[in-house]
């Protein structure tokens, strides 16, 4: 086993321990803090798959703005420790992971070797390839995608006048 | 390989102790600028044996002996585990964030071309901004973990400031961006080596002689753009006039009211890397990083055409001596700005942040487009 393996193992246990520390600990707080971890292994990882670009934004967007936002609720919604949930909800969570996990199964022993490894150039996962297939190629969805996101802001803007003009 | 790794370890370890070595003595030139600006003498009671002369070095030595020899209190109805984690949160972007700053051009030693640069990403501003965007969980963390009201106030002040400036930051660096066409920190300073007379085209020849002997720097082309990214890396450092999640007048110390001892030094020590770290940005995007004016690989090349050859080991000096001296400019405007502008009102620093400085940017972005269009 060569170094970038052990690497990866040790992450990925990293990564398994702090999603389940999301799921399983009862202080919001500490739950958001263990996905920020887990959004950071997984940029780490993004970048040992020679997408560093995909990596820094992962870190940029999600830790960096979403998880900080959310925290920013926490703190203003005064947070209290979470109920435990019913034992209806853990057995259809139990199941759902279980069908989940069995989707999984086939890709266990499936051992074909790997097609061309695309990071065979040197300019794959850089910021200028990513441009270009982001604003040539699929130029129509990245725009449609930015209306949407407009959109997204005109209603949350109009829905936080509402209610304040409503006493 | 060994050799490699050995070269990138060194380049790491200079660059994280000169940046904690240069926030230690910001800490010293930040109460005596202080103390200059208010006609007063400061900072001159740490004496060693009755020997106060050398002002720095006794304060250098004596403020971290006081705070590591305080109580270490964690209040007894806070998160005890959080609370002694968001120091080490506020200090470690700080840190890490200059490791994508070039100091300097490449040395070539032998066989070996060795790059003035720890880590030569080529995504290298996009890096210093996701460090810079996981500074806010040291203030937001720091400050619930606290369980006070006083400092949960500073950090939800401190989330939404940073969240705020972060946009208007992003934005400001785009123009430079498009003008260099590059990401990597390391290709934006080496461009800013040539002269805006290669750059003009030919239909603006007329300004030649006026400004045509400039250097590239960022400033000169983006000027709007280095004032608001300067802004707005204040504002990110949250010191005053931005020092809202702190305001001692208001909130007793905001965020870290609840730390004392060394917790309490690795936010201050934090506070200063990131001035450091603000300056080197600032110094990389806009002043032309490690160049010095005129200053090629084998020597000067004057505009007036002559030429003064100098050999690589004191080109490269030259450049380590530009680097900082830039450095330590750009360090102590910040520590002049913060004992001459008073405190921002919080809904100042939102409208500024929201109202003025991202559509500037933004006009920034627009303009600097249609003018390298139409130069095409």
């Amino acid at each position: 086993m060569d170094l970038a393996t052990l690497i990866f193992f040790v992450l990925a246990g990293l990564l398994i321990i702090s999603s389940l520390l999301v799921v399983f600990l009862r202080d919001v707080v500490h739950c958001a803090l263990a996905l920020v971890a887990a959004l950071l292994i997984i940029a780490i990882f993004f970048v040992s798959l020679h997408a560093p670009m995909v990596g820094i934004l992962q870190i940029m967007v999600y830790a960096g703005a979403v998880m900080v936002l959310f925290l920013f609720v926490i703190m203003f919604l005064n947070p209290t420790v979470l109920e435990r949930p019913r034992a209806l909800w853990w057995s259809a969570a139990g199941i759902l992971v279980l069908l989940l996990g069995g989707l999984l199964v086939p890709l266990f022993f499936n051992n074909e070797p790997p097609g061309d490894p695309v990071a065979s150039t040197e300019l794959f996962g850089s910021p200028e390839m990513l441009a270009k297939s982001l604003f040539g190629d699929f130029v129509l969805p990245f725009e449609i995608a930015s209306v949407l996101l407009l959109v997204a802001i005109v209603g949350a803007v109009v829905l936080a006048k509402r209610e304040r003009s409503a006493p | 390989m060994i050799v490699d790794v050995a070269i990138v370890a060194l380049k790491a370890f200079l660059v994280v102790f000169m940046v904690l070595n240069l926030a230690g003595i910001l800490g010293w030139i930040e109460r005596k600028g202080s103390a200059l600006i208010q006609d007063r003498i400061g900072a001159n009671r740490a004496s060693i044996l009755g020997f106060a002369g050398m002002g720095l070095i006794n304060t250098l030595i004596a403020d971290p002996l006081k705070f590591l020899t305080k109580e270490d209190f964690v209040p007894p109805t806070g998160d005890k585990l959080l609370h002694t984690l968001a120091p080490c949160m506020a200090l470690f972007p700080a840190l890490v964030t200059f490791a994508v700053i070039p100091f300097g051009d490449v040395i070539t030693i032998g066989e070996r071309m060795i790059n003035l640069q720890v880590a030569n990403l080529n995504v290298g501003i996009l890096y210093a901004f996701a460090m810079g965007s996981l500074g806010v969980y040291g203030t937001v963390i720091g400050a619930w973990a606290s369980n006070n009201k006083f400092s949960l106030l500073g950090g939800v002040r401190g989330s939404a400031q940073m969240i705020s400036y972060e946009v208007a930051m992003g934005l400001s660096v785009m123009g430079v961006l498009m003008v260099y066409s590059s990401l990597d920190l390391q290709e934006i300073a080496r461009d800013q080596g040539a002269l805006i007379g290669t750059l003009l085209p030919p239909s603006l020849g007329f300004l030649q002689p006026l400004i045509g002997w400039l250097p590239a720097w960022g400033v000169f082309l983006q000027p709007l753009a280095f004032l608001l990214f300067f802004t707005a890396a204040v504002a990110e450092t949250k010191r005053i006039p931005f020092d809202l999640p702190e305001s001692e007048s208001e909130l007793v110390a905001g965020y870290h009211v609840e730390y004392s001892g060394g917790k309490f030094l690795m936010f201050f020590a934090g506070e200063f890397a990131e001035v450091v770290t603000a300056a080197g940005l600032v110094v990389t995007l806009f002043f032309g990083g490690w160049q010095v004016p005129y200053l090629m690989r084998d020597g000067f090349h004057f505009p007036w055409g002559s030429i003064w050859l100098l050999p690589q080991i004191t080109v490269v000096i030259l450049q380590l001596i530009a680097f900082t001296v830039k450095v330590l400019f750009f360090c102590w405007l910040q520590i002049l700005l913060r004992w001459t502008v008073p405190r921002f009102r919080y809904d100042q620093v939102m409208s500024l942040g929201w109202k003025m400085m991202l559509p500037l940017a933004l006009l920034n972005v627009v303009v600097t487009a249609v003018v390298i269009i139409a130069a095409q």
